[in-house]
């Protein structure tokens, strides 16, 4: 019954391909030209003189554009993130999930409203409370704050509902607690959950423009988010100096994606059913 | 069988309700109280003025109702035009994705890749890509006769070049959901569709849609929220500009808050943005749940 795809079908592929494909190229490309070319009418489509200058310069300016610097901030603040959030979230996920207690229900609604409170919301009250935690233009600010998202408790209280109950019943006759039923048999069986929300905190924190723009002032504290508007700033006319930047953003993402891609669209997938 | 103490899921559900009540449930109520004082950062008094701050909103003599309501302008030209292009073209590239083909995991991932890049990036890269006069669109519309187009620096350009860029960054994301949402409906409501001779379009009216809606409200209202967040797009690729036009109110909103350091002023602008939001949100769930009748 299943019709082979048409040749109409393949074009339609293809092309969309192409719309995603030769944006990331151009950008890539443009890294590589010098300033003059990188304005040329026409545009020419292979660099005629490759030269790493723009690299040269959002790498090892040090002092004054530490590109390096804020990827390593990035992917510090990231993981440690992520950690706080499986952690947290696999917790209190279990507690909603196989527990039995008085206000199962309405802690469970209330956390699961606070998903479509939006987020700008909490932008002035919670820079106050950086302030007064004195927190502003540290590490916390970026770590802490975002971890008390709903979406990881709703996400994996969800799969903890699927795990069957006969796997719990063996320890429960032979007296094991509720903290050794979690570690030793709903963990190991939420692996892949586990490295889902990971994932998804560790990407969406590494993402993310807004925060890290208000709460970090340092030049040598900002996130690559962050760094990156400031490096547009600094380089209003001088494309592949910005092309460069964004490229050394975008390429660790990119590659992490092609390994984890699974785990990062299967989470998607997740969130939006049975919701 | 209970197997645990009473004080056990209070245990589990510590570490999480901490978090939560710190900088989620405080703030959103801290946010209020704000909002009712004049809260200027580098003021040491911070008075209490009542809904002073929001009656400032509405009075059109006030130096913040303006600039406020441009934004709200933008952000609602913005959320208008491109809510609907940030549902259907996903739901369209999920239906490509649901027929089997050799590649398809592989081009599914391609199409999700751009969402992973965050907008930072995304943002340089379509400033570079749209100039006007060294920008690749321009040259390649050239090629066809097309004289050159503002896209960062004219209307209506700009809002046609911000909502083709978020559409360009997210159409993965939503088209992702949409496809989990494809893959549940049953096979056999299709068949019984094709025993009773419905054609293309109509098994997709009768069936696929329907089955959809579900997850349609979902993506709906995630798109809406993601809208009305507007602000790295903007900043980065036209600045705001021309003029203040396509200035969102969450740009506002932070200038008024972080630059002019009148933060209760600034509470006050987000959660009447936010009461908007919940307007626009429940007249959408509404009208959605009249279709179904």
């Amino acid at each position: 019954m299943r019709r082979r795809p048409s040749a109409a079908f393949w074009v339609m592929v293809v092309l969309l391909t192409l719309l995603v494909v030769v944006p990331l190229l151009w950008m890539v490309i443009t890294s590589f030209k010098s300033v003059g070319e990188a304005q040329a009418d026409p545009p020419t489509l292979i660099p005629q003189e490759p030269s790493g200058r723009a690299f040269g310069e959002v790498l090892t300016t040090g002092g004054q554009n530490p590109v390096l610097r804020w990827a390593l901030n990035s992917f510090a603040a990231a993981s440690l993130h992520a950690v706080l959030v499986v952690v947290v979230a696999s917790m209190a996920g279990y507690a909603l999930a196989r527990m039995e207690f008085r206000f199962k229900k309405f802690i469970f609604s209330f956390i699961l409203l606070t998903l479509f409170v939006p987020g700008f919301v909490f932008l002035m009250p919670n820079y106050l409370l950086m302030d007064n935690l004195g927190w502003l233009d540290t590490f916390w600010a970026l770590v802490v704050p975002g971890a008390a998202g709903a979406f990881g408790v709703f996400f994996m209280r969800q799969f903890f509902l699927a795990i069957p109950r006969e796997l719990e019943e063996v320890a429960l006759i032979d007296g094991a607690n509720a903290w050794t039923i979690f570690t030793r048999i709903i963990l190991p069986n939420a692996r892949p959950a586990l490295a889902t929300l990971t994932v998804l905190s560790f990407l969406a924190n590494w993402n993310d423009f807004v925060w890290p723009l208000f709460v970090l002032f340092s030049p040598e504290r900002l996130t690559l988010p962050a760094g990156l508007s400031l490096l547009q700033g600094a380089y209003t006319t001088d494309y592949p100096v910005i092309m460069a930047g964004a490229t050394v953003a975008a390429v660790p993402v990119l590659i992490l994606y092609v390994f984890v891609q699974r785990y990062v669209i299967e989470g998607v997938a997740r969130s939006g059913i049975k919701g | 069988m209970r197997g645990h103490g009473r004080a056990t899921p209070y245990l589990f559900l510590a570490p999480y309700l901490v978090l939560f009540t710190v900088f989620v449930l405080g703030p959103a109520v801290f946010g209020l109280w704000m909002s009712l004082h004049d809260w200027d950062f580098q003021l040491p008094g911070k008075p209490f003025v009542g809904l002073q701050n929001y009656k400032d909103l509405f009075d059109p003599l006030s130096a913040t109702a303006e600039p406020f309501w441009h934004g709200m302008r933008a952000t609602g030209i913005f959320t208008i035009a491109s809510v609907p292009f940030l549902v259907a073209v996903p739901l369209g590239l999920a239906v490509l994705l649901n027929r089997h083909f050799p590649g398809r995991t592989f081009f599914r991932a391609v199409y999700f890749a751009p969402y992973v890049l965050g907008v930072a990036v995304i943002g340089l890269m379509f400033r570079y890509i749209l100039d006007t006069t060294f920008g690749i669109l321009n040259a390649f519309l050239g090629i066809f006769g097309v004289p050159e187009i503002g896209w960062t620096t004219e209307q209506p350009y700009a809002f046609v070049a911000l909502v083709a860029v978020t559409v360009w960054w997210t159409t993965g994301f939503n088209a992702i959901i949409y496809l989990a949402g494809l893959q549940d409906i049953p096979a056999e409501q299709y068949e019984a569709a094709e025993l009773d001779g419905a054609n293309g379009w109509q098994k997709f009216r009768n069936v696929t849609l329907p089955g959809l809606r579900p997850v349609t409200v979902f993506i709906v209202t995630i798109t809406l929220l993601a809208s009305a967040n507007m602000f790295g797009q903007a900043l980065l690729i036209t600045q705001g500009g021309p003029g203040d036009t396509t200035t969102t109110a969450l740009m506002v909103i932070t200038d008024v808050g972080f630059s002019q350091f009148r933060m209760g002023q600034a509470a006050a602008m987000s959660y009447l943005l936010a009461l908007c939001l919940a307007v626009v949100a429940l007249i959408t769930f509404g009208l959605m749940r009249e279709r179904k009748s």
